[in-house]
């Protein structure tokens, strides 16, 4: 009686074990390959990930990671490929680093500081990807072309140009940048919060407060996208875009939003450094979120569960690269190869498992209707 | 002399339908033969057979005499079939020549494309059947009917010596049929036989030299265009008997529920898909459009559901007027939409059964709350959906695909009928669907109708549009060409309608203004 449910069960589960398994082998392989014992580097990496200074590393690297995650979902539910998430937060971050430490606007109080700098960020990812979204929906441009040249645009073009024009010239630091943001504008490091429950974290790491957002954020999407009628026209486009027509969901409207949303969202991404960690946009800025975001979307197949896990392991595998290195236990780049391998090995068990899926509830309907034919036997002699 | 093709008992099955049932027909070397029926009929499969497209479950093909097994396109045209599509598959910026060669380039000994080879062979083609075209145009730059030539010559090129043209006039103007039927008559004189699909029948009985008609799947006849008029051949593809209208007491009102006045839908090049179309719908009337598939009736639903927008015309709802609305202003109107294709139109195939309930209504209770989607009350409706309307599934929780067409059918027939809308349009309401699942669609319609409905009913099939209809209107070239009572029409007046023929005075005279005769 219970084996439909247990079948259910394992199947949901069976995708992301059997993707990382199947990581874990072809890692493995790579590790031999190169001359290296893999249960050592394994070994490595898992008691370096059970150290408190670690643990702090793997949530701040999965905090903007996880954002650029959501965006880059958002727009995968309308079958639009928003490679843009790049270049958006990258512009969102020097604008809103910019704005936050300029004259006029460093004298408000914390909170609104804050808010301000947040409010540029997204405004003006939201504004970068919806040129892209204005190209589609009057142009008919796909946006994967244009999202990756405006991505260009706004590193090469933008940013390099106004950099120049906006640098930190005070004198108190020889690196490129925008001055650093004043005490109002920073959020508090959450490492006071971390220590009432374990021991003090040492080492210099400061556990970021922008985790908040990216909770934020997080349940914000869920809420939307399951929950409203926007978020179920979103996903009906993203289905079947004729019977979304047909069901009065307007194409193109949809395509702007999701675009502006998505890049709304990808303009938070860099919130981590700004307000929490250089507090200025600088030649260092981190970058490649935007890439790695849609792989962790991939890996949490959008939901924004899925995306968390995907987060969190792409950060538990940043932060094993430096262990590695020093125990010399294997090369870092493996790192690198075991992210590949767990995008491309969770793409592929998904499938598998819907497929699996697909075939089940097709013979379970089969079932239902010669059972109930079966009990009502005039049913349609109307 | 071996007839070039053969067919004796072909059958073809799919889910649920039989597209062709035992069917025989036997084409001369070197004739124009034309296939002619209704939509559904069956031609297409049977062409798609004889071009190795599909394989039959029963039956015997013979080419040339010899009997084949054809399970491939490159077979058919190793045995010298080749098929012209009804939508040209050319690339618009390489030149005819290219084109032409595209997928069988000639080469040299080093495997680089031979386009001396190929020029001289695409001249002789050209000449030895009286084909010409210039082979460096770009096809972006050709007219219609050359385009269609290009695919001609392609199959040519090939070897093909049987020509499968698959409604060939349909895409073409006046002057580019009269240009293609040289082109055909030249082939023919050349040695080529042509296998043509067409259901205007003036034209039919103008180019070829024996006629074959489909219905329901079955060879109806083999006639000759000397022995037979537009009227024969119309009562032909209808079939000589028609089904009784529906005898219970009719339930229209006087009240005007839809009434659509001078709609005109152009098309991508300006042309008319909908002429001047005007039409009223009373509270409790099923108004049925009859009419050959492609004629402007989907173009007439999309223009009314809001998906198409109209040129001119009204579409009024309760004496609203709705013609530049949204589609969601509409819905919310109350106009519901039962859609020609339920896989496009109709449902998110992925997603669960209840999310399917609410698409077309998500802004309106009980399937919305505010912004929110009330997620109980959509539930709940699909649940109520699942039982009155007899959706067999095992729970509201599978994927929609997983159901047969006839239970994905139902489902929609009730999120829209249960939505209490004033206007249904029922865009052929039980194609592909069991007669089981068709029976129980007819009697919901039945009973939504007797309540007050207003219903636009598209069909093809004419069981359906007379056994529901009150009142059956005709359309013809986008325009609608006559009204008629389901009780008194006849096979040679619907026939002959619906396929622009003349009736050589037996009846009304077909091209009627649609304005008045609809609204009377």
């Amino acid at each position: 009686m219970n084996q439909p449910l247990l079948r259910r069960i394992a199947l949901t589960a069976g995708a992301p074990v059997a993707a990382v398994a199947f990581a874990l082998t072809i890692s493995s392989l790579a590790l031999i390959v190169t001359g290296n014992n893999p249960i050592a580097a394994f070994g490595d990496m898992l008691e370096n990930a059970s150290r408190l200074e670690t643990f702090v590393d793997i949530l701040n690297a999965a905090t903007p990671l996880y954002i650029s995650g959501v965006a880059a979902a958002i727009g995968f539910r309308m079958n639009l490929f928003n490679i843009g998430v790049e270049g958006q937060y990258l512009l969102a971050g020097f604008f809103a680093a910019a704005v936050g430490s300029a004259g006029f606007i460093i004298d408000l109080p914390p909170p609104l500081h804050v808010a301000v700098i947040l409010l540029v960020a997204m405004s003006v990812g939201a504004a970068w990807a919806g040129i892209a979204g204005t190209l589609k929906v009057t142009r008919g441009i796909n946006e994967v072309i244009s999202t990756i040249m405006l991505n260009f645009i706004a590193t090469g073009g933008i940013i390099a140009w106004l950099i120049l024009e906006w640098k930190d010239d005070s004198g108190a630091s020889a690196s490129f940048g925008t001055k650093e943001i004043d005490e109002s504008g920073r959020l508090p490091n959450l490492n006071g919060l971390l220590e009432l429950f374990t021991r003090e974290v040492s080492k210099g790491r400061e556990l970021t407060s922008v985790i908040f957002i990216a909770i934020l954020v997080g349940v914000g999407y869920h809420l939307f996208i399951n929950r409203t009628r926007v978020g179920f026209d979103f996903r009906a486009s993203g289905y079947n875009p004729m019977a979304a027509r047909a069901g009065g969901v307007p194409p193109k409207k949809m395509v702007m939003y999701a675009m502006l949303l998505s890049g709304a969202v990808a303009g938070l991404v860099g919130m981590f450094e700004v307000l929490s960690d250089r507090y200025k946009y600088g030649d260092s800025f981190v970058q490649g979120i935007g890439f790695n975001g849609i792989a962790v979307a991939l890996i949490g197949r959008n939901n924004p569960a899925g995306i968390a896990i995907g987060a969190l392991l792409f950060g538990f595998l940043s932060s094993s690269s430096g262990i590695l290195q020093i125990t010399g236990s294997a090369t870092p780049e493996i790192v690198e190869i075991m992210k590949g391998i767990i995008v491309l090995s969770a793409v592929v068990a998904y499938e598998v498992v819907s497929r699996i899926r697909t075939r089940d509830e097709a013979k379970s309907a089969a079932e239902a209707t010669t059972r109930m034919a079966n009990d009502q036997p005039e049913e349609v002699s109307a | 002399m071996t007839a070039a093709i053969e067919l004796i008992g072909i059958t073809k099955r799919f889910p649920g339908v039989i597209a062709n049932d035992d069917v025989n027909l036997t084409v001369q070397r070197g004739e124009i033969h034309a296939i002619c029926g209704e939509n559904g009929a069956g031609k297409s499969t049977l062409m798609k057979m004889l071009y190795g497209m599909q394989s039959p479950d029963e039956g015997r093909m013979l080419v040339d005499g010899v009997e084949v097994e054809l399970s491939s396109p490159s077979d058919a045209i190793a045995r010298g079939i080749g098929m012209v599509h009804q939508h040209f598959m050319l690339a618009d910026q390489l030149t005819v020549l290219e084109n032409v060669i595209l997928g069988s380039e000639p080469t040299n000994g080093i495997g680089q494309i031979d386009f001396k080879a190929a020029r001289s062979h695409f001249a002789e083609v050209g000449e030895s059947y009286g084909l010409t075209i210039e082979p460096d145009d770009l096809v972006e730059t050709l007219e219609v009917g050359e385009r269609q030539r290009v695919e001609i010559i392609k199959v040519l090129f090939r070897g093909a010596q049987i020509l499968i043209l698959d409604e060939p006039t349909a895409v073409l103007v006046p002057q580019e049929v009269e240009e293609l039927f040289r082109n055909m008559r030249e082939l023919k004189a050349n040695g080529a036989t042509i296998l043509f699909i067409d259901h205007k029948l003036e034209e039919v009985l103008e180019i070829s030299d024996s006629i074959t008609v489909l219905r329901q799947g079955k060879t109806i006849a083999t006639v000759d265009p000397k022995d037979v008029t537009a009227g024969d051949l119309a009562e032909l593809m209808v079939g000589s008997e028609l089904p009784t209208p529906d005898t219970t007491d009719s339930t229209v009102t006087d009240i005007v529920t839809l009434d659509v006045d001078g709609l005109t839908v152009l098309d991508d090049d300006q042309r008319p898909v909908v002429d001047d179309v005007s039409l009223r719908i009373h509270q409790g009337e099923i108004v049925g459009i009859a009419g050959v598939e492609g004629n402007g009736q989907h173009e007439l639903v999309s223009a009314i559901i809001g998906t198409l927008d109209p040129a001119s015309g009204t579409v009024q709802l309760n004496g609203e007027d709705l013609a530049h609305r949204s589609v969601r202003e509409r819905r919310e109107a109350g106009v519901a939409y039962v859609p020609q294709d339920r896989h496009v139109e109709g449902l998110l195939l992925e997603a669960p059964l209840w999310e399917n309930t609410a698409l077309g209504h998500q802004t309106q209770r009980p399937f919305a709350n505010g912004i929110w989607i009330d997620r109980a009350g959509t539930r709940e409706r699909t649940e109520t959906i699942r039982e009155r309307y007899d959706v067999r599934t095992p729970n509201i929780d599978v994927s929609a695909h997983a159901l047969s067409g006839g239970n994905q059918q139902k489902l929609i027939l009730g999120r829209e009928i249960m939505s209490k809308p004033d206007l249904l349009i029922a865009s052929h309401p039980t194609r592909g669907i069991d007669v089981g699942a068709q029976a129980a669609v007819w009697d919901h319609m039945r009973t939504a109708r007797a309540e007050g409905l207003a219903t636009l009913l598209i069909s093809a099939d004419l069981d359906e549009l007379i056994g529901l209809s009150d009142t059956i209107v005709v359309m013809f070239h986008g325009k609608l060409v006559a009204t008629l009572d389901p009780s008194e029409v006849t096979p040679r007046t619907l026939g002959a309608y619906m396929t622009g023929a003349s009736l050589d005075g037996d009846a009304g005279p077909p091209d009627t203004n649609g304005d008045e005769e609809a609204a009377s």
